[in-house]
């Protein structure tokens, strides 16, 4: 009877993952959605806890204190981290969670494992350690996909929060080849041979530092992408328990995650125009050490915020192309006033979206929708680029290798490829930056020195309450 | 190589779990539009903290006298329930702006 209830928690909390996928995939249902998977999750976790009985022994769960302790501690310090994270930081939390589950796995295969070689040592028989190979197999498997998701993450988190630098040296891609053969070749040993337990501590040792080679060549502003595949990664890891316990939840959940973000991360790389392989071992380090050779020099021209405004203010068309100093000084709420005052004065005010300006792609859409900015006025960078030439004033807030010529122009850019906005269609560009300083990829950016555009210092809060404070008066 | 094929048959059911899901998670996010990629991805990151369910079957199997499967579970759980929780959070908080949109 239990067992029976159990089996419908869990098939309840498979719909329910679907489903919610399903409904994150569109705006009208995105949060419904997302609550439909909480609540399923919570089922199958509550129905494990109380209902779970050992095939084998036919025993209950025990070590219920253990148990209720870690979930507590576990879901207070989750809630309280989520929480209080600022919008800007939102990527890292992600790259942060996702790398707690990829140890979690990891931490089940070491204690099955445990399990495993205790009863070997035991004296259990030859057809015992036969029986077990194919155990042995999936318990690898989720240690070293775990392990490798669990490093990499951290180093993902580690590069957006600039902790991390970016390293890479001639051959570092032949090197993690020869750690990643190397780990599965162990494992395949340690298949054969289940009785050398000890080898197991070297293939975690290993997967740990292949996850953390694989991350740590990639570019800062691909991070996004990373985290998605290891998103995915993990989702196989949890389906590896799936395969040890005969769960089939966490095989619906494991799987339905490691597809969906595959597939994920291609449409990242897509909204990119690049392909997945360009993206981890095109080695954006590599590149951009030849073109940080080549700086450009020449000459900026700064301009006043009461010059800025007035442009703004006697504009038919301004389009606003924001970036992640607009994250970074919280501007979106005084964004979304000074866009309303230039409408009340017959401006058309528009916002040109670029699909990975900020951290992530989307990032802005979620920070501008916070400011209550209206949907309809956020142009994708398809159609913000046929209506740059109509535009007089272009004002980038923040943004910097999204609006990078060199992206066209300069085959040797480690950004060669990747789509921009065309900003120089436009009539004038009054540039937002705090200073010269290059963006996230490193790399200087040509725009700046163009004849049509000016540079507008300060902090992109300050400078817009500034100009919000000229409007008014004009 | 034997029992590799014992191990398939008796797995089955579980096989044609994997293809099937495989088919539907690909379907099922196929047309997303790029503003929804980064909440999406973090509701994803939420649903594979299942593997929680992993580790409170571990821990709850443990012997009561075996110390190192006892911390080492207790960790599992502990990063698993802060994988699903902080998952959920964070994406409920990204999604709660664009509330009230028509």
């Amino acid at each position: 009877m239990t067992q029976s209830i159990l089996t419908i928690c869990y098939l309840l909390a498979s719909i329910t993952f679907i489903l919610g996928l399903k409904m994150l995939s569109n705006p009208l249902t995105a949060r419904k959605g997302n609550m439909v998977a909480a609540v399923g999750m919570t089922v199958a976790i509550l129905g494990t806890i109380f209902l779970y009985r050992d095939e084998e022994t036919g025993n209950n769960l025990h070590n219920y204190g253990w148990i209720f302790s870690a979930l507590i501690i576990g879901a207070i310090v989750g809630t309280l981290a989520a929480k209080k994270v600022k919008m800007t930081a939102m990527p890292e939390m992600v790259s942060l969670f996702n790398g707690m589950g990829g140890a979690c796995a990891a931490l089940i295969s070491i204690v099955e494992f445990l399990h495993i070689s205790h009863q070997i040592h035991n004296g259990a028989d030859a057809a015992y350690i036969t029986a077990i190979r194919p155990t042995v197999m999936i318990i690898l498997t989720g240690l070293i996909i775990g392990a490798v998701s669990f490093a990499g993450s951290m180093v993902a988190w580690g590069k957006l929060n600039g902790k991390v630098k970016d390293l890479s040296f001639t051959g570092q891609n032949i090197l993690n080849l020869l750690v990643l053969a190397t780990t599965i070749g162990l494992a395949v040993w340690l298949v054969v041979h289940p009785e050398q337990s000890w080898m197991m501590v070297v293939i975690l040792v290993l997967a740990l530092c292949y996850g953390i080679f694989f991350v740590l060549p990639i570019g800062g502003a691909d991070m996004p992408v990373v985290i998605s595949l290891l998103n995915s990664f993990t989702g196989v890891a949890a389906a590896c328990g799936g395969f040890l316990y005969d769960n089939k939840v966490m095989l619906t959940g494991g799987i339905l995650v490691g597809a969906a973000g595959t597939l994920l991360t291609i449409l990242m790389c897509k909204a990119m125009n690049r392909s997945l392989k360009n993206v981890l071992i095109g080695s954006f380090g590599v590149s951009a050490q030849t073109a940080s050779g080549s700086t450009i020099q020449g000459h900026h021209k700064e301009i006043s915020v009461a010059d800025s405004a007035m442009l703004m203010a006697y504009a038919n068309k301004v389009m606003i192309v924001p970036g992640y100093g607009l994250a970074v000084a919280q501007a979106q709420h005084i964004c979304h006033e000074l866009e309303e005052l230039l409408s009340q004065k017959g401006v058309t005010v528009k916002y040109a979206i670029h699909p990975v300006a900020g951290r992530m792609p989307g990032h802005m859409n979620v920070l501008l929708a916070e400011a209550d900015v209206d949907y309809e006025l956020l142009l994708e960078m398809e159609d913000a680029n046929d209506e740059f030439k109509t535009c007089d004033v272009v004002l980038i807030l923040g943004a910097n290798d999204v609006v990078n010529p060199a992206a066209k122009t300069d085959p040797a850019s480690p950004i060669y490829g990747m789509p921009i906005l065309d900003v120089e269609l436009a009539k004038t560009i009054i540039i937002n930056k705090r200073s010269m300083k290059p963006g996230y990829a490193g790399i200087e950016n040509e725009l700046f020195f163009k004849p049509k555009s000016s540079m507008l210092f300060g902090d992109a809060k300050k400078v817009l309450q500034d100009l919000a404070g000229e409007i008014k008066t004009l | 190589m034997e029992n590799i094929l014992t191990w398939i048959s008796a797995h089955q059911q579980l096989l044609y779990i994997v293809i099937l899901m495989i088919f539907v998670g690909i379907e099922v996010i196929g047309h997303v539009p790029s503003v929804l990629h980064t909440p999406l991805m973090s509701g994803a990151n939420a649903i594979h903290g299942v593997v929680i369910i992993g580790a409170i079957i571990v821990m709850g199997k443990a012997e009561t006298d075996n110390y190192l499967a006892l911390i080492l579970g207790f960790f599992a759980v502990l990063l698993g329930m802060l994988n699903v929780v902080g998952g959920f959070v964070v994406t409920d908080r990204m999604l709660e702006m664009f509330k009230k949109k028509k």
